[in-house]
């Protein structure tokens, strides 16, 4: 049997489908007879949705880097 | 109530990509959003000496944003040419001067609306994000947004992944409470 911790983790490696076979059938036992873990669960992938609906946007590092050189320019004038 | 300070060093880091969220889902326009990012923090480095501390960093350049955004709306609507704008006189307007080219607003702009910009769900992540501490912000996104392996993660960033899982933990378990309210019912 896993300790909520291991399971919590297991649980946050499945977001990034990197949790093993195994690992995701203890998770799954685990789930089974631990609430708190399994509200957590839910929570983990309503998040994993939300961040995948939201089609969230960055700035490369590159074009950070532009914004901070110009900034810096700006700051120096 | 405490005073905010600011510190422009930090700024690219800490709200460029929220800022460019925000303005993209404003003008729809990758390169322009990326410019007014840029005109935005030039004009909040001329204007810090105005800055009293009574509202937080972020929302201060918001409010900065929003203007440049309004802005550009003012621009392209003097582009089509002035003499285009017909709009029904307003009867309660009789002020003189330029009001014209103030009402010929956006049609968009009703999305100045505080309450539906809560409703924005990548604005509300970017702002949650943007809360959190720098280290957390940074493998969060490297991981969830720009969907990097465990791998390169640690390399980039020279931690060892259960490092790495606790930190992804922190920052998603505040994630949640961040955006509970609103989006978990």
């Amino acid at each position: 049997m896993i300790t909520c911790d291991e399971a919590v983790t297991i649980c946050d490696k499945n977001q990034y489908r990197e949790a093993g076979l195994r690992q995701r059938w203890q998770l799954w036992m685990h789930l089974l007879i631990c609430k708190h873990c399994a509200s957590y669960s839910r929570k983990n992938r309503r998040l994993s949705e939300l961040c995948r609906e939201a089609k969230m946007r960055q700035l490369s590092d590159q074009e950070k880097e532009h914004i901070r050189k110009n900034l810096d320019e700006a700051r120096g004038s | 109530m405490a005073k905010h300070t600011l510190n422009p060093d930090l700024w690219v880091d800490r709200y460029a990509d929220y800022l460019f969220n925000y303005a993209v889902s404003r003008v729809d326009d990758m390169e322009l959003a990326k410019d007014l990012v840029q005109e935005t923090f030039i004009a909040a480095l001329q204007s810090a000496v105005n800055y009293k501390g009574e509202a937080a960093e972020r929302t201060w350049l918001i409010a900065i944003l929003k203007r440049k955004v309004i802005d550009h709306y003012r621009r392209s609507n003097t582009k089509k040419g002035m003499a285009e704008v017909k709009v029904a006189f307003s009867p309660q307007s009789d002020q003189e001067g330029d009001w014209l080219e103030q009402m010929a607003a956006d049609p968009e702009s009703v999305r100045e609306n505080d309450a539906i910009e809560t409703e924005e769900l990548g604005l509300a992540i970017q702002s949650c994000i943007s809360q959190l501490p720098e280290k957390q912000a940074r493998v969060f996104v490297m991981k969830t947004v720009q969907g990097m392996s465990t791998e390169d993660v640690c390399k980039e960033l020279d931690i060892n992944p259960s490092n790495l899982w606790v930190i992804i933990h922190r920052a998603r378990t505040a994630l949640m409470g961040c955006l509970n309210q609103i989006w978990f019912n």
